[in-house]
């Protein structure tokens, strides 16, 4: 296959996903912006004040937060890219016979584990 | 030249209808949940706009759009706005790989397009999981640019639910890839063909009827993580609102307060979307063929497949509105420990299971 066929093979199959984005977009953009121009617009400075259950706001929102979320974000980062792995694995899985189900089994053993190891270290507590 | 305008003009007209459907569906959503609720509850629901509060959704949305937008004083403005419109796309363009039909083709002008889906790739699913990836960011940029502590901390939640609850989603999905062989949804949707006993959910081989290819944990599994994905009852942590007022949209009004609800509805029509593809045989009905083509109305059999669709796809839909009406909130760290400690052993222990009987049993 040429490259050019390759190309419009693309843009055959997912030019219309590109097409979708800029549609979606636009239709977006457009709501918020007819909606902006017939809106009222009446902004006081007690009004623009964010709400805080009644009470004056103190101090900044961005502030430190636990490191709890961010141990799960690396957790998930490994454990997807490993779920990742296994996509094209089942794909092909009836073509790569047995030594392919040996291998995963391998991979998935490995997999297992990382997991019962953040599992005793506790980083799936949330506490 | 002229191909390519008409490609682009076939595109143009299947994308609004897309739009629409879907939009409709998120409008009968928003009416459907109050009414379901109000009976669960033993109330009537809304019942003053239009016969029975049919329009509900019309006045809910033409206040919304006049509403005026009020942008907190601390806000980072440009990714206050931004937020909404990267969730509301984000929940819509997943929809273009979604089969609603048949997978027939139409010739119109030399041009051979299927009618049913908008962009029949062949990763279909991988697609699905990347344009859901993206939602978290919504999420997360709404909760930190509007400077509020609960939309902070409700984005934050968001960000950790959802990412946890995504593992579960992509392993659920490998045992049905071992079935199918492909990623594409819509090879996945024909390969369920021939009656309930196909479907993967039941798992038969196809020439038999015992499930031995079962993958109703995959489908349990999949369908919890699912409803955790859209922060969903029980799941709905991110906008508890006894504790975090709305979560991560307290502060946003008027049209962006829209997107946001609209974008979640619409993410959970595209959960029962793909739960009704890759598990109850999207549009393949619970019997082989058709009644259509029995009774010989052979053209027309399209109409049937779109209904069994359709009806999957409300199936679940009951099931989100049915799951809030009957379970209280999960506790956070709950939350936290049923999905990597029990969903996740599962949904790893049927692929092995998958893998192995797919081995010893091969479909053929």
């Amino acid at each position: 296959m040429s490259g050019f066929d390759l190309l419009s093979e693309y843009l055959t199959h997912y030019f219309p996903i590109l097409f979708f984005v800029v549609i979606a977009l636009f239709f977006g953009i457009w709501s918020l912006v007819v909606s902006y121009l017939v809106q009222p617009k009446y902004p006081e400075p007690e009004k623009l004040t964010t709400y805080e259950c009644g009470s004056e706001p103190f101090s900044d929102a961005r502030m430190p937060f636990p490191v709890r979320y961010y141990i799960f974000a690396m957790l998930f980062v490994i454990f997807d890219i490993e779920v990742i792995f296994l996509y094209p694995w089942a794909v092909v899985f009836t073509k790569i016979e047995l030594i392919g189900l040996i291998e995963m089994l391998v991979f998935i053993g490995l997999f297992l584990v990382a997991y019962v190891y953040a599992w005793r270290k506790g980083a799936l507590e949330w506490d | 030249m002229t191909e390519l305008g008409l490609r682009l003009a076939v595109s143009f007209v299947q994308i609004l209808a897309e739009m629409s459907i879907v939009m409709f569906t998120v409008a009968v959503m928003t009416l459907a949940e109050r009414k379901v609720l109000g009976w669960m509850q033993d109330r009537m629901g809304p019942m003053e706009v239009g016969p029975y509060g049919i329009l509900q959704p019309l006045a809910d949305g033409v206040k919304l759009f006049f509403k005026e937008d009020i942008v907190p004083a601390g806000a980072n403005k440009a990714m206050f706005a931004l937020a909404p419109m990267l969730t509301m796309v984000v929940s819509m363009i997943g929809f273009a790989v979604i089969p609603f039909g048949p997978d027939m083709t139409l010739d119109i002008g030399g041009l051979t397009i299927k009618p049913f889906v908008v962009a029949d790739i062949n990763i279909g699913i991988l697609y699905i999981l990347a344009i859901a990836s993206i939602g978290a960011y919504g999420i997360i940029l709404g909760g930190w640019s509007s400077n509020s502590k609960y939309s902070l901390l409700g984005g934050l939640r968001s960000a950790a639910q959802v990412i946890s609850y995504e593992l579960n989603v992509g392993l659920a999905i490998v045992g049905v890839l071992l079935l199918s062989g492909s990623l594409s949804l819509v090879e996945i949707t024909e390969a369920q063909a021939g009656g309930f006993w196909h479907w993967f959910v039941w798992g038969a081989r196809p020439d038999g009827f015992f499930p031995i290819h079962t993958q109703v944990f995959a489908f349990v599994v999949f369908v919890i993580a699912g409803v955790a994905e859209t922060n969903r009852i029980p799941f709905d942590l991110p906008e508890a609102e006894s504790e975090l007022v709305a979560g991560f949209f307290t502060e946003y009004s008027g049209m962006k307060f829209a997107f946001f609800v609209s974008a979640e509805y619409a993410s959970m029509v595209l959960v029962s979307c793909v739960a009704a593809a890759l598990f109850l045989g999207g549009w393949n009905a619970p019997y082989p063929g058709t009644i259509f083509e029995y009774i010989g109305f052979q053209q027309l059999a399209w109409i049937e497949h779109i209904v069994w669709f359709a009806a999957k796809v409300y199936f679940f839909l009951f099931m989100f509105i049915w799951l809030r009406a009957t379970l209280p909130r999960l506790r956070y760290d709950q939350l936290m420990r049923f999905g990597w400690k029990v969903l996740l052993p599962i949904a790893l222990a049927n692929i092995i299971i998958t893998a192995l009987t797919v081995y010893f049993f091969p479909r053929g």
